[in-house]
């Protein structure tokens, strides 16, 4: 039966074809799965990065006052000339009398000229005006210094008739919207008006905080913002951040920012912002229920003595270690058998008397060095003394010297919590972050506030009858989290915050039953044609860069740990050597092993040759031949406090400073890095450079001779 | 002289004079068990760190749904069938909670690597699959061909990731897959390193 055995021999066939095509597609998609399986890993890695090297940017800040913890313990001014510049130092800024930040910051004088085009405020504002301003922003153009200036005491007296804590009713509006960090991402403020709407008596709305920093727009933020609550202030209402603070501005570019763009009255502008800043209110409560804090809470959060305290005492919320802590740590370390030769003297000082003006008394001999330092701590105690005194605020005894004295000491009529109590209320408020583990500890990672656990979100949330926690102060991928069990929302507004095409954005709606609706963006228009591959391998692309140039940052710390595991000097180690020596130096938590593949490139037999590795990094940050390595390695590693000293010493924020405070600058810095440098060494550094020849520094110049001014600039 | 046979303390044969320097010298393994003993540190190693990429609690344990990546990333090519397979043997026993502990997990990986299971697919065998759908042999699949055996045939793709899979294999001109040139694009070249 031919016919038969041939339908046999097509059955057979379209069975084998289909058994064929069966397994093709299983091998295909076993494989694709694979490939995406990989993709995940490497975002969550790339995740990862940026958050680790970003929070430990963070504890630089810590690092850069036990800097000045250092100074105040060590340094022996050998000169006038020194101790003065010591002094200066820890003077950054005096705090104003209300009649005296008017004058200083006057407007009215300032004429607008006829060839301005931008926008005219006048006062009381009115919905014209955000609209202008909205408009004018997206063309780019800039508002006149004095209509920012009175913006900004308008600002400052609305805020001051506010409580520390806004309360936000839903039957008036039906919905409140809430936006977290924005940092100055302009765009991302546009997308959400264009998404949600513009603030209006039916629109309310709530900023979190940080609005400030890192984005390259926070002033114009801030005008917009600032803006909307004259207008409706029923219905905006602004929550402070831990970006809201002068000396966090400092460090991460709204203070550069504002100069860059008001080089005549940047000056006047950050001080009023300073003071615009510590009057914002702390907290916001919808309908008793939902408490909106840009950090987290702590388990000492005490919402009465929140309500309580007076909130524009702290203009910034960086603050030393106590005097008495370190007393207790000399302490321990005494009992340890470790001695201490500088030890810090007794935390019991009397406060020296007063003169009207300090003049510095006869330095003790140098040979003790006791005496000396705490001859230096008080004559630098009595300058700042003075100084306060002309502008009548006293200083408590327990106070400690902070290199932020910006910190203004009102006399307390009133409730008897400590200043640190208060202080330490609203550190919590602004820099905590929730964490999955119960219990409450130091938040060490970013050096302020702690990390709380579900527990402590619980009986917050039961003392005061809430229902649930809203804050900020993370980027999230997809703009917003819930965590301890959806009673703590975070809700990110900056998208795209590392990298285009890192994460979303998003702001939460709220009406009356108070359930959250979510609504995400991400204002890059790359980000959406990119596909899934393509964004990853970009964003991973600009975390590697950074993590690379941490690295080589480290250089000779990671020799000496390598060497560890190569006592036979043979040049090469194994790759799982690698990895723990890395963690070792970096203290990052980073998954090295999975990061391996991408760090190092070339492997023979699995053994990595070490010191060609990191002469590969160093080529990729071309780095001059000329300056010693290791001076180079310490320079990158402490960029952004070099910097930031730099503008603390650069008082008139003229971008200028001398070349004696520079010599200064650098020897104590350089002490305190221990890195051996003398005054020839330090002298050939500044040769190098070009200076003009009266005597003042750039410092803009001398980092862009390093190669330490970041590509954006 | 007879060798005698002796074991290591890992169940291993110690093979003749192997066996014998292991009592003198008072070693529990022999000596290739314990050149094994470091790679497994290694691997063990590479596997606690893949899985704490997903410890999103930091408590060991990780969501069942993220088992797939996590094995995945650590090299492996299960089929969906053998991914369920392995599942069970990490899952709890009594009451799958939807989590996996890594204590659990640990063991079980660590053989998975050892063993070499789930062998990656060579270029050139991915080739083949592709050319087997391609009933023309033309070098290309249409759209709707690849649709169709992906979410038919097979393991079915979700319509997640077959919207995936398109956004990145379509070429937008001719909206056909040219699978050679989506394959050279796709295959990242991996160093080997399990240790040998």
């Amino acid at each position: 039966m031919g016919s038969g055995s041939s339908v046999n021999a097509n059955y057979k066939y379209s069975l084998q074809k289909s058994e064929n095509a069966f397994k093709a597609a299983v091998l295909i998609q076993r494989w694709y799965r694979r490939y995406v399986a990989r993709l995940e890993m490497r975002r969550r890695c790339t995740w990862r990065i940026f958050q680790s090297i970003e929070y430990a940017c963070e504890q630089d800040q810590i690092k850069l006052h036990n800097f000045f913890s250092y100074l105040m313990d060590h340094f022996t001014p050998s000169s006038s000339k020194e101790r003065d510049f010591i002094s200066r130092m820890f003077i950054s800024g005096e705090s104003f009398k209300e009649a005296e930040l008017e004058k200083y910051c006057d407007y009215e004088s300032m004429e607008v000229p006829d060839s301005y085009t931008g926008p005219h405020l006048s006062f009381p504002l009115l919905p014209d005006h955000a609209t202008a301003l909205l408009e004018a922003f997206k063309q780019k153009q800039q508002l006149h210094a004095r209509y920012v200036l009175n913006l900004l005491h308008e600002t400052r007296k609305h805020l001051k008739q506010l409580p520390n804590i806004s309360h936000v009713s839903t039957c008036y509006s039906e919905e409140v919207t809430v936006c977290g960090d924005l940092h100055g991402q302009l765009d991302d403020l546009f997308l959400i008006f264009y998404k949600n709407g513009l603030p209006s008596p039916s629109k309310s709305y709530v900023f979190n905080g940080d609005f400030v920093d890192r984005g390259k727009q926070s002033l114009e933020i801030l005008i917009i913002l600032f803006t909307f609550l004259l207008i409706y202030p029923k219905e905006v209402h602004l929550n402070r951040g831990n970006h809201e603070d002068h000396m966090v501005n400092l460090r991460y570019g709204f203070a550069k920012e504002v100069m860059q763009k008001y080089k005549v009255h940047g000056k006047k502008i950050l001080k009023m912002i300073q003071n615009v800043f510590c009057w914002l209110p702390l907290a916001t409560l919808i309908d008793q229920k939902v408490l909106i804090i840009h950090g987290g809470v702590s388990d000492t959060t005490d919402l009465d003595m929140l309500e309580k305290i007076q909130r524009n005492k702290f203009i910034s919320v960086l603050r030393g270690k106590k005097r008495k802590e370190s007393n207790r740590n000399v302490e321990i370390q005494e009992v340890n058998g470790e001695s201490n030769a500088e030890a810090d003297p007794t935390g019991n000082e009397a406060t020296p008397s007063l003169p009207s003006q300090p003049r510095p008394a006869q330095a003790p001999s140098m040979a003790n060095r006791l005496e000396f330092s705490r001859w230096v701590r008080q004559t630098v105690q009595e300058q700042i003394e003075w100084c306060r005194r002309l502008v009548d605020i006293s200083e408590s005894e327990d106070e400690e010297l902070t290199y932020s004295s910006m910190v203004s000491l009102a006399d307390l009529d009133g409730p008897c919590w400590t200043r640190q109590e208060e202080w330490k209320q609203i550190l919590d408020i602004l820099w905590s972050d929730p964490m999955p583990q119960e219990g409450c500890r130091e938040n060490t990672v970013r050096g302020g506030g702690c990390y709380f656990g579900p527990d402590v979100t619980g009986k917050i949330l039961e003392k005061y009858n809430l229902q649930f926690l809203i804050r900020s102060h993370e980027c999230k991928q997809e703009g917003y989290e819930f965590c301890h069990n959806r009673k703590v929302l975070t809700i990110f507004s900056a998208s795209n915050y590392y990298e285009i095409g890192s994460n979303r954005g998003a702001y939460v709606k709220l009406g009356p039953d108070l359930v959250p609706h979510f609504v995400q963006y991400q204002a890059n228009k790359t980000a959406h044609t990119l596909t899934m591959t393509q964004r990853i391998s970009r964003v991973e692309e600009s975390a590697f860069r950074a993590l690379r140039e941490k690295l080589f940052a480290h250089t000779s710390a990671l020799i000496s740990a390598f060497k560890a595991y190569d006592k036979d000097n043979t040049g090469r180690i194994t790759l799982s050597n690698w990895a723990t020596a890395v963690e070792s130096v970096l203290h990052l938590g980073l998954p090295w092993r999975m990061l391996r593949p991408q760090l190092v490139r070339t492997t023979a037999d699995g053994m990595l040759e070490y010191k060609s590795w990191l002469d590969d990094l160093a080529m990729e940050q071309r780095s001059q031949e000329h300056i010693q390595s290791s001076l180079l390695e310490v320079i990158y590693r402490n960029r952004s406090n070099l910097e930031t000293i730099f503008r603390i010493i650069d008082r008139d924020h003229s971008g200028l400073i001398s070349f004696e405070e520079f010599h200064q600058t650098w020897k104590l810095f350089s002490s305190h890095m221990n890195i051996e440098l003398t005054d020839d060494g330090i002298n050939d550094l500044v040769r190098s450079i070009d200076f003009n020849k009266d005597g003042n520094i750039d410092f803009n110049e001398f980092l862009e001779a390093f190669r330490l001014v970041k590509q954006t600039q | 002289m007879s060798w005698k046979r002796y074991f290591c303390y890992e169940g291993k044969r110690a093979n003749g004079i192997n066996g014998c320097m292991l009592q003198t010298l008072g070693f529990p393994n022999c000596w290739d068990c314990r050149k094994l003993d470091g790679a497994v540190a290694e691997i063990e190693k590479k596997i606690i760190e893949a899985f704490e990429v997903f410890d999103h609690e930091c408590n060991k344990t990780v969501d069942v749904r993220e088992i797939g990546s996590i094995v995945r990333s650590l090299g492996c090519f299960p089929t969906e069938a053998e991914l369920h397979e392995l599942l069970a043997k990490v899952e709890e026993e009594e009451e799958p909670t939807g989590y996996i502990h890594l204590e659990k997990f640990l063991p079980v990986m660590t053989k998975v690597l050892l063993d070499r299971s789930y062998r990656p697919i060579p270029e050139d065998v991915l080739l083949h699959a592709f050319e087997a759908l391609d009933e023309n042999k033309c070098g290309y699949l249409t759209e709707d061909e690849l649709v169709k055996y992906m979410t038919e045939e097979g393991e079915p793709f979700t319509e997640e990731e077959m919207e995936e899979m398109l956004s990145s294999a379509l070429d937008p001109e001719t909206n056909t897959v040219l699978y050679r040139d989506y394959i050279s694009m796709m295959i990242v070249d991996e160093p080997e390193d399990l240790p040998q």
